[in-house]
């Protein structure tokens, strides 16, 4: 097995297990609590309008929209980090029907794996800091996954030679 | 020439004869992986036609109701609303992870089966670990199917049901068997005198293979950059959204305005199935690419015609493609695009249950082979 072949195979596992970890932290730590929060500040927001309390509706309606954001970031992560690495796993079984050289292939492979990885953490960083830092950094990750994904496209896309 | 090439076949038989014997790990994770599959996408057919809307429309009504008590200053009506909503969401929720669960156990046992020959494991260890994985695949999803249903029911803890328990467990042994099975793949990387895997369906380069494997990356692309769409055009738009249409809901409640209420319950009717359609595309074409590409691996273990293997492999790629595209649809063209989505569905479970007919073809002929052999 070739070293970007190997690079997307344990590549990829490595991040389903670490994605597979982070799912298990939320699910016991986190989850319950982010519904709980999104479900009460929604009851208190109307519960304030009944009482006509428009501040206490205002106050309630920003904390929803602060644990939606942070929930539905938190459940993002975690399915991009499985979905990816079970891309990178399949993509690596297949590399040695990309026909590009090696020292391509490889780079392709590494784009593949560091977008792979940094795309879901600039998307969980956002639920820290709200700041351009973190969605620059999503967007580079994503990037790099969509470029790879297409020069391997392209690769398999090539044409067969004689001895295959 | 023809000597090399039928000798070269030859080889190819005692490969797959060897990797895909009767029950071996292979051919269960095979097997179990594409019917776990089908399951999922027949569960998931059924709900989108059968409880989907329905259940939408009461969560709908529910919030409805929430709006105009608080409108009446009514506070018990106002909580036991969305008590109800949430009795709903759960009852959709627990639909969704069956479908999702089947599906995605599905697709690990499809990548494990394609794993086999570098788990250095002895074939009877591999196949515990894929019965396993197996039992604990169809034992979560049935468990989350089941905890609306039993509920608290004669359980021995306050906040988890039997189902949920069962659930749980089945988990666990999904997550054992991997494990195993990923021990098994990095004894294989870690053995000093690594022996070089040669595995026949690798090898393979036929034709609707490789139409399977382009056809599929292909549509992940374009998953991904209907979501990288997504996100710069409608992410933040629908997340001001939400919290906007709902705050405008409750100032309207508060000012007794209850033209204003429904007009507000109207656009959150609209902006929900609006995010909702987006994110099933997207999530729905990236599957489906997934999908595909894993089907082309296995391509040689499908005894049917080439032209016939050919045709399924389009009509699976045309129903992958068709039911993301006008479900994307369905807002503006209603039941017209949601007939056509099912139907592309119905077409991904046709076309995969004649390549699971056909590797099940593929396996009868093995066994007759070996049999005749001994």
């Amino acid at each position: 097995m070739n070293g970007a072949r190997r690079l997307l195979i344990l590549g990829g596992i490595a991040l389903a297990l670490w994605g597979m970890g982070y799912g298990l932290w939320y699910a016991v730590f986190a989850e319950h609590q982010a519904l709980n929060g999104i479900g009460s500040s929604l009851a208190a927001a109307f519960d304030a309008s009944a009482s006509r309390n428009p501040g206490a509706r205002e106050a309630a309606f920003g904390k929803y929209k602060q644990a939606k954001y942070v929930y539905d970031r938190q459940v993002d992560v975690h399915s991009h980090w499985i979905g990816l690495a079970m891309l990178l796993v399949v993509v690596g079984i297949a590399f040695d029907r990309v026909r590009f050289a090696e020292s391509y292939k490889r780079m392709l492979a590494l784009a593949l794996v560091a977008g792979a990885a940094i795309f879901p953490m600039g998307v969980l960083l956002q639920t820290f800091d709200h700041g351009s830092v973190p969605r620059a950094i999503t967007i580079l990750g994503s990037a790099l996954v969509i470029a790879a994904l297409v020069g391997i496209t392209l690769g398999l896309m090539g044409r067969q030679t004689l001895a295959e | 020439m023809a000597f090399s090439q039928s000798s070269t076949g030859e080889k190819m038989n005692e490969m797959h004869e060897s990797s895909f014997a009767p029950l071996s790990a292979r051919r269960l994770l095979l097997l179990g992986g594409i019917g776990l599959i089908l399951v999922g996408m027949l569960v998931g057919d059924i709900f989108a036609v059968f409880v989907l809307h329905q259940n939408a429309a009461r969560v709908g009504a529910s919030l409805a109701s929430a709006a105009h008590a608080a409108s009446a200053g009514d506070h018990s009506l106002g909580q036991a609303s969305f008590q109800d909503v949430g009795a709903f969401l759960e009852n959709r929720g627990t639909k969704v992870d069956t479908h999702v669960h089947l599906i995605d156990f599905g697709y690990l046992a499809l990548l494990l089966a394609i794993l086999q020959p570098w788990i250095a494991f002895a074939e009877r260890m591999k196949r515990r670990l894929a019965w396993l994985f197996l039992a604990g695949a169809i034992l979560l999803p049935v468990g989350v199917f089941l905890i609306h249903y039993v509920g608290l029911v004669y359980s021995p803890l306050e906040t988890i049901g039997w189902a949920s328990i069962f659930a749980d467990f089945g988990g666990l042994l999904v997550m054992i068997a991997t494990f195993g099975l990923l021990l098994g793949l990095g004894e294989h990387f870690r053995s000093r005198v690594s022996v070089p895997v040669k595995d026949a369906l690798l090898l393979d380069r036929s034709a609707s293979g490789r139409v399977l494997l382009v056809g599929g990356m292909v549509m992940v692309v374009a998953g991904f950059l209907h979501g990288a769409y997504y996100a710069a055009i409608d992410l933040y738009r629908h997340e001001a959204l939400d919290a906007s249409i709902l705050s405008d809901m409750a100032k309207a409640a508060a000012a007794n305005d209850a033209g204003m209420v429904d007009r507000s319950l109207e656009a959150y009717g609209q902006f929900q199935g609006d995010k909702a359609v987006k994110i099933a595309a997207h999530a729905h074409i990236i599957e489906f690419g997934l999908l595909t590409m894993l089907l082309a691996f296995f391509q040689p273990y499908v005894s049917l015609r080439e032209t016939w293997k050919f045709r399924w492999a389009y009509v699976l790629i045309l129903g992958s493609v068709l039911l993301p595209v006008c479900v994307l649809m369905e807002l503006d063209f209603g039941l017209v695009a949601g007939g056509l989505a099912d139907f592309g569905g119905l077409l991904v479970i046709v076309a995969l249950l004649a390549m699971w007919i056909g590797i099940l073809r593929y396996t009868g002929q093995l066994d007759g082979h070996l049999g005749e052999a001994r």
